[in-house]
């Protein structure tokens, strides 16, 4: 590895943990460094005070930290498997999916009269299942399409209509219950109660070492299907597994968190500009490690302002994706 | 050695080969040539187990494509498309070791048998200079070489190249087709290439396979100019003049 790689990969490592560290600290109720410390390490401190910082920010924290990583690692699989530099996460409708899985949750159910449903089964639940059973269909008829491209369109397509279905949803019904839907679609890293980060957690983690061995063949995808097929890639079996890894990542966060734009679409390209490689075996952790810092850094900036977090990763990542585009003329 | 069998091949209800026998040994380089359209590419994507559509069998040094797992395939068999490859950011000597992956482990991790195969390679096409460099800052015909090595680097018996010459100048087709010629000699490579070039295939290579919708003839360049295939097909559409003797050797 070259040095100036390994100097990269300390910076960012030395950055993700200060960033985690800040995030601690920033909230609506001041709390001494000192404290914050004992709050994590057990020693002693008030105990509203360890309550917060174990309770609410350290989950949260945790949140942002494996949300950023997870998103970006989803959205470097997708730019490389469809060799498309506007690819993201949601690419083949896994937002759709889990919005239909909301929205039939929040605004559907009431329609009907099931109101026990939805408190047991959950919006996180309703969303995973939702962007699973999109992805369940994707992946089926993938299986017997050759050409990568007319799965992104069919992909783009069914997300699509999913949507308009969705908006048919949203315009039939209530205006409480789509108070609801509309807060969930700008997304949070808040709502994850302790008990769903024991759910979030393993899945994202499960998500980011089925990535790992996405390595070689997202290596072998940067020369286009048919080279990679030359080279000795079992094409299947790689889509497969990719599809499978972006589920358990994008899936799973956009089911705890809401649809979190951008930062699974720009992080990738910032990894690829910082480390001037597109050896898959540095842009993993490359991303891992530069997007679980942005969304910390979104985090600590919603915090600071109160605003919605959707709304932050949006302006700071649109303008990289303008960038892209523009330098990619 | 490629081997076809009874091998039939066509596309939308056309038939562009039928019922052909042929086979290219190791330590030979041959010319496919035939009219736009022919289906020289359609031969070469079934050969390197792209297309399944043919009927008949594909048999390379002994065994049958339909039988090989991706991996074996690609240990027989390097194919260098039509397709302008360009991945920004990456080195040519990362571009190069992606030919290695049929022999690499899980991650891709390059053993000092690989880097070595690896660096063999970017030397024989004469590129060792361009291991740093980026594939977005090089020529047409300085990509072609490293797609070319990248290929070698799968140290396999048979080499596959779809037009390789199609877009390099006068002197650099000339030295492409040289290159290949030594490299099917020299390291005993059964190396078959398509090519719109009459005069490189008849007076450069040791065998030229001439599609003549739904035949297959595969002879060497004296036999092919003797047999007439060649004025019958392409003398017609350019000039009247053409006289088929200036390529012998």
């Amino acid at each position: 590895m070259r040095s100036r790689t390994v100097v990269l990969f300390i910076a960012l490592s030395a950055l993700m943990v200060v960033l985690f560290l800040t995030d601690l600290s920033v909230g609506a109720v001041n709390i001494p460094v000192g404290d914050i410390w004992n709050a994590l390490t057990g020693g002693d401190c008030p105990p509203t005070t360890a309550k917060i910082i174990l309770n609410i920010r350290l989950v949260k924290a945790i949140v942002a930290l494996l949300g950023g990583a997870a998103l970006s690692v989803s959205g470097l699989q997708m730019q490389t498997l469809f060799r498309n530099p506007l690819a993201g996460p949601y690419v083949l409708g896994i937002s759709s999916g889990a919005s239909l899985g909301v929205a039939l949750l929040i605004l559907g159910a009431p329609m009907l009269g099931l109101t026990g449903f939805v408190s047991s089964m959950g919006m996180a639940g309703a969303a995973w299942a939702g962007a699973a059973a999109v992805l369940i269909v994707i992946a089926a008829v993938g299986h017997r399409i050759k050409d990568i491209m007319v799965i992104l369109i069919l992909g783009m397509m069914f997300s699509s209509g999913v949507g308009a279905v969705v908006q048919i949803l949203q315009y039939l019904s209530k205006e409480e219950s789509l108070k609801a839907f509309v807060i969930w679609t700008m997304g949070s890293l808040g709502d994850v109660t302790a008990s769903q980060l024991r759910v979030l957690a393993p899945s994202v983690i499960a998500g980011i070492i089925l990535s790992v061995a996405t390595i070689k063949p997202l290596n072998l995808l940067l020369f286009g299907e048919e080279y990679a097929v030359t080279m000795g890639l079992d094409i299947r079996r790689s889509r497969g597994l990719i599809l499978l890894s972006t589920t358990l990542l994008a899936g799973t966060v956009t089911a705890f968190c809401g649809p979190i734009g951008f930062i699974g679409l720009a992080m990738p390209h910032v990894t690829r500009m910082m480390f001037a490689d597109s050896d898959h075996r540095i842009l993993v952790p490359g991303t891992i490690l530069s997007g679980a810092s942005i969304l910390l850094v979104c985090d600590i900036i919603s915090k600071l302002f109160v605003l919605p977090i959707n709304a932050i990763t949006a302006l700071l990542g649109i303008p990289i994706v303008v960038w892209v585009v523009l330098r990619n003329k | 050695m490629i081997r076809l069998n009874d091998f039939s091949i066509g596309y939308g209800g056309r038939h562009l080969l039928e019922h052909a026998d042929t086979e290219m040994r190791e330590g030979t380089l041959t010319a496919l040539i035939g009219r736009n359209g022919a289906g020289k590419s359609t031969l070469l994507r079934a050969i390197a187990g792209l297309s399944k559509r043919y009927t008949g069998n594909i048999i390379l040094n002994g065994t049958d494509i339909a039988y090989m797992r991706p991996v074996e395939l690609a240990r027989t068999l390097a194919f260098v498309t039509t397709e302008r490859t360009r991945i920004s950011h990456l080195k040519c000597r990362d571009v190069v070791a992606a030919g290695r992956a049929p022999y690499t482990n899980w991650i891709g991790k390059m053993r000092p048998e690989d880097i070595a195969a690896a660096e063999h390679a970017m030397a024989s096409v004469g590129m060792e200079s361009y291991a740093d460099r980026t594939m977005d800052r090089m020529s047409d015909g300085e990509c072609q070489r490293i797609m070319i090595a990248r290929a070698l680097a799968q140290s396999t018996p048979i080499l596959l190249l779809d037009e390789p010459t199609s877009f390099l100048d006068m002197p650099n087709r000339y030295e492409l087709c040289s290159l290949l010629a030594r490299l099917a000699h020299d390291e005993h490579k059964c190396i078959l290439f398509s090519t719109h070039e009459l005069d490189i295939a008849l007076r450069l290579c040791d065998y030229v396979a001439l599609i003549d919708r739904p035949r297959l003839y595969n002879m060497t360049p004296a036999e092919m100019i003797e047999s007439g295939h060649i004025q019958r097909l392409f003398s017609t559409v350019s000039t009247t003049d053409f006289d088929i003797r200036m390529f012998l050797k």
